[in-house]
């Protein structure tokens, strides 16, 4: 039996811009995910600490202001730090491809760009969630 | 508006049309037929859907009340609208070349685009500045800046729009202190601040401080404005953000309109004469893709706002009745996806905007789901406008569609549906009772939820996203990309500014700031003397939230 994928979605930064993330947690929520909305005005170090202490699967994060290669890094940085490394790192907004593939290579999972289904969203999480926990206890 | 003979007859003549279409054309497109807000549209309109239209009493003619076909006499006959294209980007230096390269090209109003940093109160040496300096807009810490960005421009010949919020009393402060040192003196500056914090809480979420505080200081902006600067609008009640948020049509008008009334309640609580302070009161919507829909909300904004500006507050100036507006296209509307389209669908919009008989108008540029405009991306649209407005003739008449059967069947019912959610917020407790409740979040997140859902089930289309997708597209467009140097420069500004200003000068304004801001007194004044003594807007703000605090929303979707 599948256990609910815990899922915290937050804003960093000073973008305020939340129509597509809130649409992300009510597709995430009817499709029986367990939704942590931490909204707006976050600071990486508050949505780790959430995340932890949440014991969230993944974290995901909504940046249109293109701040996202300040936020992303220092994210991973500080799961990094806390040794919460299972936590899978996901998100999107504005964000170009060749700043994808740069966040990709810090350990950054999928980031998905405007027009992307919610259902798509929803089922790379159910493939790229499962097994991150038992990655994490092997080492 | 017609006799009941004719009505009869044309009644059964449709039934006998509807009977021959059923025979002669079984298939239908689609299932249903709604505008892009869902409001379901009629196979065709004819007299039976405007027969409770009364020419005098619910049109009347342009300039007129309640002008439904426009608030001008000669409307664009006489003037057309001011280009007013959004812009900012980067340091104020950079920000001004555009502007220039804008006048230039033709453009005839400036609209100032600030980047986070200054939307939110943080200077760009603040550590949740961090990456966002210049990104989104200009950066602009004190009066130098604004120095800077206006360097060249007349502000005496000129309006200015600042989309600016949370702020907005600090950075009209700054553009008066601008005006003052051209020797433009404050009674003469023309233009708008958005101001409007209301639809912060609601949809944009640049807030500063909680609503009490932040309404009392657009009262202060009111009342100073209504006093020294009679050609000034100081707030843009703007809908926008709320469809840009994910509203429907109808939420827009009605939410921004509660707004407008909101504003209005406050003037009056706080004193002023609504005839006083209500006609440098303006408005913002946006233009979306429902061509007719969007036309019918313009129309139905006007009539809704004259109307209770009349018999509800009881104002007796034609001037507090008429409802002026700027329209910005749909920026939601576009797509990253062969993003060359976009250009097709501002054409569309803009062209909804002018007959709707928008007073300024911003196109998007076809680029902007990937950066700010770059030069090329923005000529092409500002050339929209000017095509529009030398090219198409629609020019030519005033309210071109006004007595279509359609039109105005759907200016009337968005009307209707508008006093409903009217009569909702009253039954709530009124709109800060709304926010706090988050009423209208809720409906907002709630239509963006269900638009994402019809566009999935393909039951409404985005071309490139949902139908006519290519796979691997390359998109092929040069994007504007803002530098690092953007904040190291910024950030050496403001230490030059810091260094070279009377430090003492800027504590003592600081502390009369937050003496009037605890108090009764209008912060206005006080702020025009922060700005003098270069204080820096992050200053200014940490001032103010001493006093105010600051304010977190609960976490609704």
């Amino acid at each position: 039996m599948d256990k609910k994928i815990r899922v915290i979605l937050a804003k960093p930064g000073l973008d305020g811009h939340d129509r597509g993330l809130k649409v992300i947690a009510a597709s995430m929520r009817d499709a029986g995910f367990e939704v942590i909305y931490l909204g707006l005005r976050q600071t990486p170090e508050m949505v780790v600490e959430a995340a932890i202490q949440e014991d969230a699967d993944a974290i995901g994060l909504s940046i249109l202001s293109g701040a996202h290669m300040t936020l992303f890094p220092r994210t991973i940085q500080l799961l990094k730090e806390k040794k919460a490394e299972h936590i899978l790192l996901f998100g999107g907004g504005i964000i170009p491809k060749e700043d994808m593939q740069k966040l990709e290579k810090l350990g950054v999972g999928k980031l998905f760009g405007p027009g992307t289904p919610t259902t798509e969203i929803i089922e790379y999480l159910r493939q790229a969630v499962p097994g991150r926990r038992k990655e994490e206890a092997i080492f | 508006m017609f006799d009941k003979e004719f009505l009869k007859r044309v009644e059964q003549e449709r039934k006998k049309w509807e009977e021959e279409y059923r025979q002669l054309n079984p298939h239908c497109q689609k299932s249903k037929f709604t505008t892009i807000s869902g409001q379901p549209i009629k196979d065709l309109y004819t007299p039976l859907d405007t027969q409770d239209i009364d020419y005098f009493r619910d049109l009347n003619f342009p300039g007129e009340f309640p002008y439904t076909r426009g608030i001008r006499h000669s409307m664009y006959r006489g003037r057309l609208w001011t280009m007013r294209q959004f812009s900012g980007f980067g340091t104020p230096r950079q920000t001004n070349e555009r502007y220039k390269f804008l006048l230039k090209h033709g453009q005839t109003g400036l609209s100032v685009a600030y980047d986070l940093p200054t939307l939110m109160g943080h200077d760009s040496d603040d550590p949740w500045s961090e990456g966002e300096v210049g990104i989104c807009g200009v950066a602009v810490d004190s009066l130098r800046d604004m120095e800077i960005l206006f360097d060249g421009i007349d502000l005496g010949n000129i309006t200015t729009s600042m989309t600016i919020n949370g702020p907005a009393p600090i950075l009209l402060a700054m553009y008066i202190a601008t005006g003052e040192n051209k020797g433009v003196p404050v009674g003469k500056l023309a233009g708008t601040c958005q101001t409007d914090i209301l639809k912060e809480y609601i949809a944009q979420k640049e807030w500063i401080f909680p609503p009490v505080p932040s309404m009392r200081l657009i009262v202060d902006m009111m009342k100073f404005c209504t006093e020294q600067m009679p050609k000034y609008h100081y707030v843009s009640v703007s809908g926008y953000h709320i469809r840009e948020a994910g509203s429907t049509a109808v939420q827009e008008l009605a939410f921004t309109l509660a707004d407008g009334f909101a504003y209005v309640e406050a003037g009056i609580k706080a004193g002023l004469n609504v005839d006083d302070f209500a006609p440098r009161l303006s408005f913002f919507f946006n233009s979306h893709l429902d061509f007719f829909e969007e036309i019918a909300k313009y129309r139905a904004a006007r009539r809704i706002w004259a109307r209770h500006m009349r018999e509800r507050f009881k104002a007796k100036k034609q001037e507090s009745w008429l409802m002026r507006f700027h329209t910005q296209t749909a920026g939601v509307s576009l797509t990253a996806q062969q993003p060359e389209n976009n250009i097709v669908r501002t054409a569309y919009e803009a062209l909804a905007a002018v007959l709707g008989g928008t007073q300024s108008l911003h196109t998007n540029s076809m680029d902007e789901t990937w950066g700010l405009p770059t030069e090329k991306a923005v000529k092409i649209a500002l050339r929209t406008q000017q095509i529009i407005a030398y090219e198409t003739g629609v020019t030519n008449t005033i309210d071109p569609l006004g007595g279509s059967y359609f039109v105005e069947a759907l200016t009337s019912k968005m009307e209707e549906e508008a006093e409903k959610y009217f009569a909702e917020i009253e039954r709530r407790g009124g709109v800060l009772k709304c926010i706090e409740e988050g009423f209208f979040q809720k409906e907002i997140a709630q239509a963006a939820f269900e638009y994402q859902q019809a566009l999935e089930r393909k039951e409404k289309f985005h071309v490139g996203v949902n139908e006519f997708v290519e796979e691997d597209e390359k998109v092929d467009i040069p994007i504007l990309k803002i530098d690092e140097s953007v904040a190291v420069e910024q950030a050496e500004s403001i230490k030059k500014v810091k260094q070279a200003r009377d430090n003492d000068k800027v504590k003592r304004t600081l502390e009369e700031l937050k003496k009037a801001a605890a108090g009764t007194e209008n912060t206005m004044p006080r702020l025009v003397e922060c700005v003098k003594a270069y204080a820096t807007e992050g200053e200014i703000v940490n001032a103010l939230k001493e006093i105010y605090g600051d304010y977190r929303e609960p976490a609704w979707f």
